[in-house]
């Protein structure tokens, strides 16, 4: 079980940077396809910012605010958004994930952002939910 | 030219995952609901393969373009006449399994059904997966799905699963990395990762080492993957130790499509004349799966666990379909393919039995099966026509793919394989014997005791039955079709050159 | 002979991993180094596919500049970093961190059934 840390430093300093390194995160993600990045990467660094409190604040108090059922209902949220941006294409008479046929401004590269925001998801809520199997053993 | 004729590659396997992915979801808010759900999406997948298949025999094969990027640069799903009939088999094996699992599932597990149905589809979606690219490291990628869900899926069962699963996944891994190696190094040498340009780039560069060490690395990686002889430890542990209704999954098919995938890389993508002459790997191989055949069967004889029996006996059968590759002539192909096929089917039929016996009486005993032929008679029916096919004798399918074989054998002018291949049809005669005279006959003291015990009724349950049935009746009606099986679809996956 | 040597130190790192990976598999009795072992040897793999694409010179793979319809105007692939492989690696990276997942939670249920993780007074206990 990993229970609260004593040190005020280290619970004010987590509590400080945690949104910064989901801001950091999102950046990310939202630039993976013309810059390094990407949702895979994105996304674990968006876990990594929950972990980081739960490793500061006790495992107990994170999943008062994030329940393992939210983190499933996230996990196939993430697919969703990939399997629908998928299958609109497909109706709309392409081949699937061919993005040049969506009806916004710049298909390929805002199809492809919708993908990486969708896998972004995905993965963070898999790396928070492995997390939380991991450290609770009775 | 019609819409919906040209998107059915690509609904075998997506549907799957997203049904996979929608199963939690329902699980938390109704959980009655993940049997109906996880049936609709197998049976959209079943659909969806006969179509395709009805297609590939008419117009011949499909190429399905992901992403509308042509090859080789983009993925492309490619089916032709030997995928078409592994892609039936994957998704109807996989549908009567779902049926039949649901009250294994209640019984053995009783609250982990929510996850083992996403898992389930998952695995689907692996298999079927591996079975329709026709790109290299898109292979890999579902190979991968489809191991990390059987690892999974395995370590849920009984006592010593867990231990056999973490072997399993160690294993496992192994393989795999072995093959993405020799995607590598195909990619380095040529600069495509597309099969059928693999095809056309990799004949001028047969003489080149980088060739040679990617194609031994992916034979080994392969043979990991399919239980091949000296690598085969790890399937009879994780096998026995899973819960029924996944080895009942598992069992048939994964074996069955890493041959799939040594064949299709054999004779596809490097050329037959590469694979026979330039590395004596046939040669290598048919010794492997001759020593494979012996030793499946004679370990098989050691063991008192009807399902352990089943694993080492699959190992066997993996040996066969190896033998018949590796002679490499026409008759021993369409042995090798069509044993495919038969041996998918009767490894369900008996693994299923097995469940079945395990959901009645929960033991697995050889010894303690006595009066079940008057228990259960038409799962001890099943049973017995798929212990005859098993053996070869006609009219059930097993004899005619093991004809083909011999033929084979006899074509490549080597009387020792036709020794062995006829050699362990008497060790599945004995080993099939001895559970049917336990669970036919009684011992000859009952009678002079004079007491004679009534045993009523107790049928299986339909859910379990009925697939059950379905199967045994198509081993027989397969050994009668299995001349135009090999018309259709046989015929035009052996290579001309033979 | 130096340039077989030197000019290809990336097989030889690679090779040097993966053995080690291997042997860590093959010889240790812990399941935790066992699983450590697995890791070294995906981890080599994927090293060694990021090297192949490296190029002397070479820039990031990325057009700047343009957008929309950028396809069409770039030139000289032959100065850009090769960026195939670095796509097939994070598949990899994903799959090699799904695999030491399942493998974890394996440790944790063995844990808890045999209270010891050598593999040798696991196969005493079971027997």
């Amino acid at each position: 079980m990993i229970d609260k840390h004593e040190s005020i430093i280290i619970k004010t300093i987590s509590r400080i940077l945690a949104p910064f390194v989901q801001l950091y995160a999102l950046y990310v993600i939202m630039h993976g396809h013309t810059s390094p990045g990407g949702g895979f990467q994105g996304g674990v660094i968006l876990g990594a910012s929950f972990i980081l409190l739960a490793i500061a604040f006790g495992i107990d108090e994170v999943k008062e605010r994030f329940a393992e059922r939210i983190l499933t209902t996230f996990t196939s949220m993430g697919v969703f958004i990939y399997g629908f941006i998928g299958f609109v294409c497909f109706v709309l008479g392409a081949n699937f994930l061919d993005y040049g046929i969506l009806p916004v401004v710049e298909p390929r590269g805002m199809g492809m952002l919708g993908i990486e925001i969708g896998v972004g998801i995905t993965v963070m809520a898999v790396m928070v939910s492995i997390f939380y199997d991991l450290s609770t053993y009775e | 030219m019609n819409f919906y004729q040209v998107h059915f590659p690509i609904l075998i396997v997506s549907v799957t995952l997203l049904f996979s992915f929608l199963i939690p979801v329902f699980g938390w808010w109704k959980k009655k609901l993940c049997y109906p759900l996880a049936i609709i999406a197998i049976s959209i997948s079943l659909f969806s393969s006969l179509i395709v298949a009805n297609r590939v025999l008419y117009h011949g094969p499909i190429r399905y373009y992901l992403g509308g990027w042509e090859p080789p640069w983009g993925i492309e799903f490619y089916i032709d006449h030997l995928n078409a009939l592994m892609v039936v088999l994957v998704t109807s094996i996989s549908l009567l399994v779902l049926i039949s699992s649901k009250k294994s599932i209640e019984k053995e597990l009783p609250d982990k059904d929510v996850p083992f149905y996403s898992l389930f589809l998952l695995l689907f979606t692996g298999l079927a997966g591996i079975v329709v690219t026709g790109d290299m490291f898109n292979l890999y990628v579902f190979l991968e799905i489809a191991s990390l869900s059987a690892y999974a899926l395995i370590a849920i069962g009984e006592e010593r699963a867990p231990y056999a699963a973490f072997r399993y996944v160690v294993l496992g891994t192994i393989g795999a990395c072995f093959y993405l190696l020799s995607v590598g190094y195909l990619y380095i040498v040529t600069g495509s990762l597309n099969m059928a340009d693999l095809n056309q780039i990799l004949p001028n560069l047969y003489h080149s080492k980088v060739v040679l060490v990617a194609f031994s690395f992916f034979m080994i990686g392969i043979a990991i993957k399919m239980a091949l002889f000296p690598l085969h430890v790890w399937l009879p542990d994780a096998y026995t130790y899973a819960p029924s209704p996944v080895s009942s999954l598992i069992a048939p098919l994964m074996t069955k499509v890493g041959i799939y995938v040594m064949i299709k890389i054999m004779f596809k993508v490097f050329e037959p004349s590469f694979s026979i002459e330039m590395l004596p790997v046939t040669t290598i191989l048919s010794w492997v799966a001759s020593i494979a055949i012996i030793v499946g069967c004679v370990l098989a004889l050691a063991q008192v666990d009807l399902k352990r029996m089943l694993t080492y006996i699959m190992v066997a059968e993996v040996g066969y379909i190896v033998l018949g590759v590796a002679m490499a002539n026409r008759n021993a192909l369409t042995g090798a393919v069509l044993h495919i096929v038969n041996d998918a089917l009767m490894m369900a039929c008996l693994f299923l039995i097995v469940a079945a016996i395990m959901f009645k009486l929960g033991i697995r005993n050889i010894y303690e099966l006595r009066f079940l032929h008057r228990k259960m008679p038409f799962t001890m029916g099943a049973f017995t026509i798929a212990a005859l096919s098993m053996m070869g004798v006609p009219p059930a399918c097993g004899f005619f793919s093991k004809w083909y074989l011999i033929l084979g054998a006899i074509d490549a002018n080597n009387w020792i394989f036709v020794a062995v291949i006829l050699m362990s049809g008497l060790f599945n005669a004995i080993l099939f014997f001895r559970v049917i005279e336990n669970a036919y006959f009684e011992p000859a003291y009952a009678h002079d005791g004079g007491e004679h015990i009534e045993v009523s009724r107790d049928e299986a349950p339909l859910s379990l039955l009925i697939p059950i049935l379905i199967m045994a009746v198509g081993i027989i009606l397969l050994g009668i079709f299995s001349g135009k099986i090999i018309s259709a679809f046989i015929q035009f996956i052996v290579p001309v050159s033979f | 002979m130096l340039e077989f040597l030197v000019g290809k130190f990336n097989y030889y790192i690679y090779i040097f991993l993966m053995m080690i990976g291997f042997y860590a598999m093959m010889g240790k009795r812990n399941l935790v180094k066992k699983l450590i072992g697995m890791n070294i040897f995906q981890w080599s793999i994927i090293l060694y596919f990021i090297s192949i694409g490296a190029k002397k010179g070479g820039s990031i793979p990325i057009v700047e500049g343009l957008s929309g319809h950028g396809a069409h105007i770039v030139s000289h692939a032959s100065q850009y970093v090769n960026p195939l492989p670095h796509v097939l690696m994070l598949t990899a990276i994903v799959v090699g961190v799904g695999t030491t997942g399942v493998a974890l939670a394996l440790l944790i249920t063995i844990y808890k059934k045999y209270k010891t993780l050598e593999e040798d007074e696991i196969l005493r206990k079971i027997k």
